[in-house]
């Protein structure tokens, strides 16, 4: 890492046992039953461009083993090098490889069949991608079902449109290979597991 | 005792036990947290984890442990139970285990519990939604015993090819008349992934049925973490003519007359004595003491 990249580290978890098991549980909480919206602890120092539960879910998850990718409006810039300082995760430039994937918004989305997907020996080793979204609402909007979702549940994702829907379903039928997602919007997280059944 | 009590009290049991909080590096943690997530993302599937030595040997529950210092965290209540009891050796040492290495609070009231770490039972008091059930697994694979090669195994997971389990069902009905597998009995997870539920009495199969808790499994030995969300399908195999059944007991339990609970027998002279008595102990004592109340 340049000098130049270390000016633009700031601080990561203030106490990083805690706020790491505090962010992996509202992540486990969100998966479980998908479609909930979740708090999670607001980072130390935010870095711009990130959403607050973004950063705090992938401060507590990546690891030297992990591997980011990051789409491209982040560049090389402060989410790139804080990651890589205060993790020691991986970036890689194609989508395809990665164990984790930040999005920062829905139009950089790329298709979901572009991440890995894992096989159906090995459907655990798949995406798990993070899509910064500017607007999560419980109540209304898309129709859930599956495992974690008690009869039904509503979200509305305005920013995800239909065409994000068809890429959800065809993704949903390849259980159990498939990517799960992250929606984190600001403060508040909300995950759609890959057995997670959608209707718009 | 709030949150930033319960913050202190675990610093300073940090201090005394020089641990990490709740024994695992944090790198570890990390990894099985990982491990958690997809196995929660594909129901009934077992992830591969690299499971660490615990200060125990394997078979005393190192994978149910690991899972539970992964997850847990100071504002957690833990219980721990041994084949339904809290105060047997296993559930004891792992109890205070958390005690010492992550200062948390513990319980034996099923009902105060987020965290339940189990060998072998799931308590009888009925579960809610946002606590977490984590089982001992000694054998988290359930064709093992048919198909000793896991090369095998994965791909018949793969293929979703669980003919050969529905054999050796078939075989029990032909030799004894009946399916004989009383514990561990095999499961369909979300209608895809046949799962073994841990040894615990098929008594407890429904139970995993829809129910509002998460539950994980860990294997330390055999490096696996499985799990089944909450509201999530969990079938326990059968046939047309010879569906799953639960056991059923003529007696009542001796204590607190308990009708509805899985009952241990006891042996109580060397003339044939015997009584029934609820595996569950909190269950059990919670009975008597509104028993005793009335």
């Amino acid at each position: 890492m340049s000098a130049m990249a270390l000016d633009r580290i700031v601080p990561g978890f203030a106490d990083p046992v805690l706020d790491s098991q505090r962010a992996f549980r509202a992540a486990l909480s969100a998966l479980a039953q998908p479609g909930t919206i979740v708090a999670v602890a607001r980072p130390a120092a935010p870095l711009a461009g990130v959403a607050p539960a973004a950063q705090t879910l992938l401060l507590a998850l990546l690891d030297a083993d992990t591997r980011l990718w990051l789409s491209a409006s982040f560049g090389d810039g402060a989410a790139a090098a804080n990651l890589r300082f205060h993790t020691g995760c991986r970036l890689v430039a194609d989508c395809a490889e990665a164990d984790f994937a930040l999005v920062a918004s829905a139009a950089e989305l790329p298709p979901l069949a572009a991440f890995a997907w894992g096989t159906d020996l090995h459907p655990e080793r798949s995406a798990s991608v993070v899509v910064q979204v500017s607007a999560l609402a419980e109540g209304a909007g898309w129709r859930l079902a599956g495992p974690g979702v008690r009869g039904e549940r509503r979200i509305a994702v305005p920013d995800l449109d239909a065409g994000f829907l068809a890429q959800w379903d065809e993704n949903h039928r390849a259980f159990p290979r498939g990517v799960d997602l992250y929606l984190a919007c600001g403060e508040r997280l909300c995950a759609l597991a890959r057995t997670t059944r959608i209707e718009g | 005792m709030s949150a930033r009590a319960a913050l202190a009290a675990v610093r300073a049991a940090g201090e005394r036990a020089r641990y990490n909080f709740a024994y695992l590096d944090e790198r570890t943690k990390r990894m099985i947290r990982r491990a958690i997530l997809k196995a929660v993302a594909i129901p009934g599937y077992q992830v591969p984890f690299a499971a660490r030595e615990m200060p125990l040997p394997w078979g005393w529950g190192t994978g149910g442990m690991q899972v539970t210092a992964a997850v847990i965290g100071p504002q957690d209540v833990l219980k721990v139970i041994d084949q339904g009891a809290d105060d047997t050796v296993n559930a004891v040492n792992i109890r205070r285990f958390f005690e010492r290495t992550a200062g948390i609070a513990t319980t034996e009231r099923t009902a105060h519990a987020t965290v339940i770490q189990t060998r072998h039972r799931i308590p009888e008091t009925p579960l809610a939604e946002g606590q977490i059930v984590v089982f001992q697994v000694p054998v988290p694979e359930p064709m093992q015993r048919l198909e000793p090669r896991e090369s095998e195994t994965r791909r018949m997971h793969a293929l979703a090819d669980y003919g050969l389990m529905h054999v050796k069902l078939y075989e029990d009905i032909a030799r004894y008349g009946r399916i004989v597998t009383a514990y561990d009995y095999p499961v369909i997870v979300n209608g895809r992934y046949l799962m073994a539920p841990s040894p615990i009495p098929k008594f407890d199969n429904p139970k995993l049925h829809m129910s509002p808790a998460l539950m994980l499994f860990g294997a330390g030995r055999e490096k696996r973490i499985y799990a089944v969300p909450p509201y999530t399908r969990v079938e326990s195999l059968g046939f047309e003519d010879h569906p799953f059944e639960v056991q059923r007991w003529q007696a009542a339990c001796a204590l607190c007359g308990s009708r509805e609970s899985f009952l241990d027998e006891v042996v109580t002279d060397d003339r044939g004595g015997r009584l029934y008595v609820c595996s569950d102990t909190d269950w059990c004592a919670a009975r008597r003491a509104r028993a005793d109340a009335r």
